[in-house]
């Protein structure tokens, strides 16, 4: 690790992003801020629309138009993706040292080209390689990620393969040129049960055995639970905890992260029915001025509509609760 | 592969085989050929005489197997109005219609992709905007007055490009582009709404984030999944362009093609010939769609042959 250990890998600071609809100005990004270190996985939790792909996308520079990102910055090894001044290293880092992976592995492979076209061209356009060179370390990839016959395979299109299969694949791809940092956008939560397992004990092995970082977005707490070091729950548009995993699942500050653990069923309490959060999210055109949870909060208080609380609980451990600040500090 | 090819070339001659049928049976209903090719002062005898000599006094069943025998042989016969054999002509004039056809939808695609890709990349920009309306007023315009239009402006009026005829190069430039600009206005249309559909594709995503050149993943990675509708298209159009509009480009340039000489065969009442041109260009069509599914195989790996 060449960096000095006060930058950590991946950083954004207060990330905006807003997208021009015609029904308005969603913000699906209000102000995100997180920070991945080298080697740690950091699991990204929260109900659909709560903004956490739009946050990876933002790194990815995968945000179109009506998108637009509309302040802060995201820092990799402390360089800025955004500054348009960076773009030659902008375009080294994307698809080379940060790498991602999709939720819809049916989708996400283009139908017309054979895996091995797909493989290699991120080896011979990022690495340089040549035709061969590409090829045998595609082999070798697709090996890596339990894909037997590669050289069969190379020649292969996608839609001759398995949902499984084809998420190994962008697994193949995604490790091509070695990147420091995965981002895996939900990656499971188009395959089957069973399937899931394989595709994240992979995952969770390539990232022991590669020592790469990776973000992982879910809403499978559980997952979490088991592949993740830190974990940052967000909630319309912003990180409302985030924290240790093992901290946060032992003792859930925010009231919403409480709910979340709450309504993730479990096998050894037995419960007459399934617990859940009521309400629904606030619209993002719109959201409210305080704490944007509020409104469903069985612990809400005066100060709660007016300001969002930032509370620092040490051990890098950030909660914006007002209950937080109460119990906690001050 | 093989048993495609076969199973294609025998479907192709059914369908040249129902046209030529069909050409065969229209011909001899509509008109009598003898009055047309006699003067009007001929006698009984003579109208015999050359009814006997085309064969038409015969009961149609047996002209039908006659006309069939010599069909295997590419022999129509000979032309009644240019007195030699109906095939000769159409070879002479086919090239000149296929040349006049590969400029005009050639033009089309090099314009209608590139633009249908910008236009595409910004719906609703200037450029989507203009495209659009452009080839609204392209697909109204009828193209018998279109080439009137240029003849009356370029030929005419500023006298930089010859009214009708062949020669230099600069005579194909007004037919073709004719022929080339209502294509032009169908395709661009397809290839912006084609694109804007792969534009919004997971796989673009995918491509992106892999960090490929913005040129790579809109002109290989999206271009060639859209490339089945424009391929599509594109056949259609080749195939309207040598049995359709080559009929009304080459009358209003008196381009020597075969749109042109069957025009003047309907009007000799010339039967024979266009017999050959019906049948000619039946084969161009039945060969073109053979080609085109080879092509979306080549493009398309999903797609079985058969």
């Amino acid at each position: 690790m060449t960096a000095s250990p006060k930058i950590p890998l991946l950083e954004a600071r207060d990330l905006v992003v807003n997208f021009y609809t015609r029904g308005g100005v969603v913000q699906a990004s209000r102000g995100v801020s997180f920070q991945v270190d080298y080697g740690q996985t950091l699991g990204i939790v929260g109900e659909s629309g709560s903004g956490k792909s739009v946050a990876v996308q933002a790194v990815m520079g995968l945000i179109f138009t009506p998108g637009h990102i509309e302040g802060g910055d995201i820092l990799f090894k402390g360089r800025s993706l955004l500054d348009p001044a960076g773009r030659k290293f902008v375009r080294q880092v994307r698809g080379k040292e940060i790498a991602m992976i999709f939720q819809d592995p049916m989708t996400s492979l283009n139908p017309v080209f054979t895996i091995g076209t797909q493989i290699t061209e991120v080896l011979r356009h990022h690495m340089g390689m040549t035709k061969d060179q590409a090829r045998h370390r595609a082999m070798g990839l697709l090996d890596m990620v339990d894909i037997n016959a590669p050289e069969k395979r190379l020649k292969q299109y996608p839609h001759e393969m398995s949902g499984g299969m084809r998420q190994r694949v962008m697994i193949a791809m995604a490790l091509a040129c070695e990147p420091r940092l995965i981002i895996a956008d939900e990656p499971t939560t188009a395959l089957d049960v069973t399937i899931q397992a394989q595709i994240l004990e992979l995952l969770a092995d390539l990232q022991q055995r590669l020592n790469v970082s990776v973000i992982l977005i879910t809403h499978d707490l559980g997952v979490v639970a088991q592949l993740c070091h830190r974990v940052a729950v967000m909630y319309a548009g912003r990180i409302v905890e985030v924290g240790d995993a093992d901290q946060v699942f032992a003792a859930p500050v925010h009231p919403y992260t409480q709910g979340l653990i709450r309504a993730t069923p479990r096998l050894d309490v037995v419960t007459e029915r399934m617990v859940s959060i009521d309400g629904v999210p606030p619209d993002l055109i719109s959201p409210p001025k305080g704490c944007a949870f509020f409104p469903r909060c069985d612990q809400a208080k005066k100060a709660c509509s007016r300001m969002q609380a930032l509370v620092e609980l040490g051990d890098d451990r950030h909660v914006s609760c007002w209950c937080a600040a109460k119990e906690n500090v001050r | 592969m093989g048993r495609f090819i076969y199973r294609r070339l025998v479907h192709g001659l059914v369908v040249i085989l129902g046209v030529t049928v069909i050409v065969f049976v229209v011909t001899r209903m509509v008109g009598d050929p003898v009055q047309v090719m006699l003067p009007l002062e001929s006698t009984p005898e003579q109208r015999a005489a050359f009814e006997q000599k085309l064969g038409l006094d015969r009961p149609i069943p047996i002209q039908f197997v006659e006309f069939m025998g010599n069909l295997v042989r590419l022999d129509f016969g000979e032309s009644l109005w240019q007195k030699r054999p109906a095939m000769d002509i159409v070879f002479e004039k086919l090239p000149m219609t296929i040349l006049l056809t590969a400029v005009g939808i050639g033009f089309a695609c090099v314009m209608a992709i590139p633009l249908g890709i910008i236009a595409a990349l910004r719906p609703g920009g200037v450029v989507d905007r203009v495209t659009v309306f452009g080839s609204l007023l392209g697909l109204s315009v009828p193209q018998f007055w279109l080439g009137l239009l240029f003849i009356v402006v370029f030929a005419v009026q500023f006298k930089i490009l010859p009214t009708s005829g062949t020669g230099t190069p600069a005579h194909i430039l007004l037919p073709a582009l004719t022929m080339g600009l209502p294509t032009l206005a169908r395709l661009v249309m397809l290839v912006r709404s084609s694109m804007i559909d792969e534009l919004n594709r997971q796989y673009v995503k995918t491509s992106f984030a892999k960090g490929l050149p913005f040129v790579r993943v809109v002109g290989l990675h999206a271009l060639r999944n859209a490339g089945l509708p424009i391929m599509t298209l594109v056949g259609w159009e080749v195939i309207r362009s040598l049995a359709g509009y080559s009929v009304v480009v080459e009358t209003v340039f008196a381009w020597p093609g075969i749109g042109l000489t069957a025009i003047q065969a309907i009007e000799r009442e010339d039967l024979i010939l266009i017999q050959a041109i019906v049948f000619t260009a039946a084969v161009c069509v039945v060969l073109i769609n053979i080609a085109m599914d080879f092509l979306y195989k080549l493009i398309d790996p999903r797609l079985k042959l058969a």
